[in-house]
């Protein structure tokens, strides 16, 4: 029964994704939701994304040096494991499940306010395709940003590591530089960003069809938003497994 | 010209329309008018494409709407206008924007013609002044004139209406019938009215559709609900002791 309901919404996801990824009937108009999404989904969210990672950062840093840190370790290893931690998992599927709080939870009750008080249906009278024009820019829109994002991400929480040591003092300045510039991989910055292109998909495409299909009042549209932000944040853990796996 | 043909409409195994077959005239205030639950609104989503029928045919112009592909529909669909109860305007966009979005959509007008168009059908709902406004400073019936001048802003054939008067005083509704009366004549529409509101039925029924338990009861013009021996009809219409009294009264002058 579970996994028939599950299959039954997968299909529908899957259809609404077919009619969302169509030509948009007006590039102009493509042009003007696209802008504006990037700058409610993506720029909006900033603040919120150096917040974090400032404090995950000098966080992770203190941890590293008061318990991993021992005369057998060497002293850059607390901005050794602070930076491949940012940049491997905070920066990418931490931030991400973040935004799936934010982001999904807004994506979701925008549109499903929008079908509960048949903006959607006076779209679809006026032969506009609605998911394409609503659904489209939001998607396009956070893939876009979201490179922006992990970078801005990483290099706060490293600048959260240089406040405790400039700061409170924890560790010193040039064991921590030392430490972060320590066997850098570039790959893994490129696999921060090509993991957080999927979470981004993720964050915006399952909330759109939990806001586009919702049923009922408010309510129904309090539902789809908190169901919203719990798929999400479900398909980011998981899919972080195997794109992990995958990348490494 | 909309012509329904045996429509059939069933949700599981409730059956909602059954079999309605009528005629929706040109250049008219075309009425459907039923008890709460009777199909009305299932009706109308019928027409416009927003729900598939069981069976049964909806010819605009003699092309049948439900064989289109969804292209064509897509297609027809730009032909029609529709103003829901609760006016469905963008939340985020001006009412001038609101006007503006479907000459945006779908014309090759240039900007300032196609401002020129949306300030003009503000106008003829009386709403110069208030383009800039967004919707939530906007009072109820104000909201629906703007769907009105939305809803004409590209010359729609057929203009839909579902129970544009719900929520308003009998003052603005009065506004509002006017409205849709006259621009339905003066663009020759064929126009397509849901409606509860008893003076609708009276005051512009040109043609109306009684719907009962998803079948129609009966059809006629507003003049002759009056005269008419239907039970079921008048019963709705003359709900309260006051209008059955009126009723009686004008019967009476009438006769002697």
């Amino acid at each position: 029964m579970f996994i028939e309901k599950w299959l039954e919404a997968f299909g529908r996801y899957l259809i609404l994704m077919s009619r969302t990824f169509s030509v948009p009937e007006r590039f102009r108009m493509f042009w003007k939701q696209y802008v504006k999404e990037m700058s409610q989904l993506g720029v909006d969210s900033i603040g919120i994304v150096l917040l974090i990672s400032f404090f995950i950062g000098a966080v992770i840093c203190i941890q590293m040096k008061v318990n991993i840190e021992s005369p057998w370790m060497p002293r850059w290893v607390a901005g050794y494991t602070t930076r491949e931690i940012m940049l491997l998992e905070f920066s990418s599927s931490i931030m991400c499940l973040i935004l799936a709080g934010k982001v999904g939870s807004s994506i979701a009750s925008e549109l499903g306010t929008m079908r509960v008080t048949q903006q959607i249906d006076a779209l679809e009278i006026m032969g506009v395709n609605s998911a394409s024009y609503l659904i489209l820019p939001k998607i396009l829109g956070l893939l876009t940003l979201m490179p922006f994002l992990v970078i801005f991400s990483s290099a706060t929480g490293i600048l959260g590591a240089y406040g405790t040591a400039y700061i409170g003092h924890i560790i010193a300045p040039d064991d921590l530089t030392v430490g972060l510039q320590h066997d850098f991989v570039p790959w893994f910055l490129w696999m921060s960003i090509i993991k957080s292109q999927f979470f981004a998909f993720i964050i915006s495409s399952v909330p759109a069809y939990f806001g586009y299909t919702v049923e009922g009042g408010s309510v129904g549209v309090g539902k789809s938003s908190t169901d919203a932000v719990v798929t999400s944040s479900v398909l980011i853990l998981f899919s972080d497994v195997f794109l992990t796996q995958l990348l490494s | 010209m909309i012509e329904v043909r045996d429509l059939y409409k069933r949700f599981e195994d409730k059956e909602v329309l059954r079999g309605i077959s009528t005629v929706f005239e040109n250049g008219k205030t075309n009425l459907i008018i039923g008890q709460s639950g009777s199909g009305k609104t299932v009706l109308m989503k019928n027409l416009v494409g927003l729900l598939t029928p069981t069976s049964g045919q909806v010819l605009y112009d003699g092309r049948d709407f439900v064989a289109m592909s969804k292209h064509e529909q897509v297609m027809m669909r730009r032909e029609m206008g529709m103003i829901f109860q609760s006016a469905a305007l963008f939340d985020s966009l001006s009412v001038l924007e609101n006007v503006m979005f479907p000459l945006d959509m779908f014309s090759d007008m240039t900007q300032r013609e196609r401002q020129r168009r949306a300030m003009d059908c503000l106008d003829r709902v009386n709403l110069v002044g208030a383009e800039q406004k967004y919707p939530g400073e906007i009072s109820g019936g104000m909201q629906k004139r703007v769907a009105i001048a939305r809803a004409i802003a590209l010359n729609p054939k057929y203009l839909f209406c579902d129970e544009p008067n719900s929520g308003l005083d009998p003052k603005t509704s009065l506004v509002i019938d006017e409205l849709l009366h006259g621009i339905t004549h003066e663009f020759q529409m064929t126009t397509i009215i849901n409606t509860h509101d008893m003076n609708s039925v009276m005051g512009i029924g040109e043609n109306i559709i009684f719907i009962y338990e998803g079948q129609k009861e009966w059809q006629g013009v507003s003049s002759q609900i009056m005269d008419s021996d239907n039970r079921r009809l008048t019963d709705f219409i003359f709900a309260s002791d006051l209008l059955k009294e009126m009723r009686q009264a004008i019967r009476k002058e009438t006769t002697a």
